[in-house]
């Protein structure tokens, strides 16, 4: 399998201030991979760098095959959807309004974008939300949004996806159901996923590989190597107790 | 109505509300979209110092003041995006100090001004064919912008992270809006004057924002309250001795209030379709 993302010893100074330092993981083809790490660690700053938003101090960051340099190349192939906040929530904007932003790009400006309505249908399509094409963005339930904004990024056909964090706010019904979307998509579309999340569970349990920072690399590997890891304690400067409820109450005698 | 029409001022007085009315009804849907209603207003008082500087040195007050006001528009912009501070603090700064210059300005004034009492508060019969001129290049000039990068400031106000992501000339766009803003405001110093312009470039979108669920609805219904504030105004301001800013702004305050009242009764006979 291709690695589409290489990062060696990646470091990002952001305002005079090292955001991230020694970052290096690479993520396969076809794969999930979790970025976990607390509040400040990075993980946005890291997405934006593969997105070429941010400038790459230190290290070497290859994605689809190209360097950081040129990543303008690649870009079109890479779906990205930001965090909940970074959107106006009363916009008034229908579904397929909310999935046409998602086909905007450089060539496209001053020129009519070709066969929207189909890739608009399609994308919607693939996230299970096509009769929901005219209903307006603002009234759709959280849930509803999330997948309306992932169909935004699924818009252009990517090779690779990152999402950032788009499961905060959802309860926990709307967070499953998005990671069985995610699943589903991986496996049907054969989709990269660099998915950055603060539910260290659901991302274990949906993640082929985990990578855990804090402005530093902290490990990455398998979930189950990650998440009994004391590196993972560091990271979060915390212990962690991944005992399930069930498991709580079975040792509790209940 | 022919009556009206008689007489060139009011002719000049029509055409310039509806050139004025199309303007800042386009810039409002914009303005109240990404949130830039405190900068319409903070722009129209600096543009103060720029039209005091015009009258004391003898240079044409408009020029000036649209060198103040589109200037004013891209600093905000720029200053809080490479000071990371929101526009709103740095339109907060313009808008006092530009304030403070005028009324230096206006304080060193030997001679009487009649232009300075029409800019504070507006003379639509006063407009002359320069200014139809003026208004007409305005409108031409914001409407291609507007109309050839309308998907791409539309996403903008909607998600700029996206938009940026997506590899879209940001900064530049947002740079040209707040310009196109900046002129719209000074064109319309010429209708209600400094003190009442900021209406003009909320209250279209506010009240369309209230009633419709759909961007394109939104825009049509910003053009609708526009121009019949425009229009309004205007005929009261004829048959009643109202000034015409302020019959303006009257109307345009009493249709957002009507779109407040409407909109919860709109909601219980069902969706908005907009």
């Amino acid at each position: 399998m291709e690695r589409l993302i290489r990062a060696e010893n990646l470091g990002v100074t952001l305002g005079g201030r090292s955001v991230l330092e020694g970052i290096t993981f690479s993520a396969v083809e076809g794969e999930l991979t979790g970025i976990i790490g607390p509040n400040g660690a990075g993980k946005t700053t890291l997405l934006r760098a593969i997105l070429g938003l941010v400038r790459i101090r230190a290290g070497k960051l290859d994605v689809l095959g190209v360097p950081c340099s040129r990543l303008r190349e690649v870009r079109p192939k890479i779906g990205y959807m930001p965090q909940r906040q970074s959107f106006e929530k009363n916009f008034p904007l229908s579904a397929a309004d909310v999935v046409a932003v998602g086909l905007l790009s450089p060539s496209a400006m001053l020129r009519r974008i070709a066969d929207q309505d189909r890739s608009i249908g399609a994308a919607l399509q693939s996230v299970g939300m096509e009769e929901y094409t005219r209903r307006p963005f603002k009234d759709l339930s959280g849930g509803e949004q999330q997948r309306i904004l992932l169909a935004r990024s699924l818009v252009r056909q990517p090779v690779l996806l990152l999402l950032d964090e788009p499961n905060a706010g959802l309860d926990f019904p709307a967070q499953q159901s998005f990671v069985e979307l995610l699943q589903k998509l991986k496996q049907e579309k054969g989709l990269t996923i660099l998915l950055v999340s603060h539910d260290l569970v659901s991302v274990a349990s949906a993640a082929d590989q985990l990578v855990c920072i804090n402005r530093t690399m902290h490990i990455h590997g398998r979930p189950a190597e990650v998440m009994n890891s004391p590196y993972l304690d560091q990271a979060y400067r915390c212990q962690f107790d991944f005992l399930s409820m069930k498991e709580k109450r079975g040792a509790a005698g209940e | 109505m022919s009556e009206i029409l008689a007489y060139g001022f009011m002719q000049r007085a029509l055409l310039a509300a509806l050139l004025v009315g199309i303007l800042c009804s386009t810039i409002s849907f914009f303005v109240v979209l990404k949130r830039l209603s405190f900068l319409g207003a903070g722009i129209s008082h600096t543009a103060l110092g720029g039209i005091s500087l015009g009258l004391v040195t003898g240079t044409d007050p408009v020029l000036t003041g649209s060198i103040f006001a589109v200037g004013t528009a891209m600093s905000t912009g720029y200053i809080s995006r490479i000071g990371k501070i929101s526009e709103d603090t740095v339109i907060g700064i313009f808008y006092a100090s530009g304030m403070a210059l005028g009324i230096t300005l206006i304080s060193t004034f030997k001679g009487y001004y009649p232009e300075l009492f029409a800019l504070l508060f507006g003379n639509i019969l006063s407009v002359s064919a320069g200014d139809l001129i003026y208004m007409g290049l305005a409108l031409v000039v914001i409407l291609v912008f507007v109309v050839l990068f309308f998907k791409e400031l539309l996403a903008i106000c909607f998600d700029e992270e996206m938009a940026e992501a997506a590899g879209l000339p940001v900064g530049p766009l947002y740079m040209a809006l707040l310009a196109a803003m900046g002129l719209t405001v000074i064109v319309s110093i010429q209708l209600v004057g400094v003190v009442l312009v900021a209406a003009l470039i909320v209250i279209p979108g506010a009240a369309a924002y209230r009633l419709s669920s759909n961007y394109r609805g939104m825009l049509a219904l910003s053009l609708a309250v526009g121009l019949t504030g425009s229009f309004g105004g205007l005929l009261i301001s004829y048959y009643y001795p109202v000034p015409p800013g302020a019959a303006i702004v009257l109307i345009l305050a009493a249709i957002f209030a009507a779109a407040m009242a409407v909109k919860p009764l709109l909601e219980k006979r069902g969706p908005a379709k907009g």
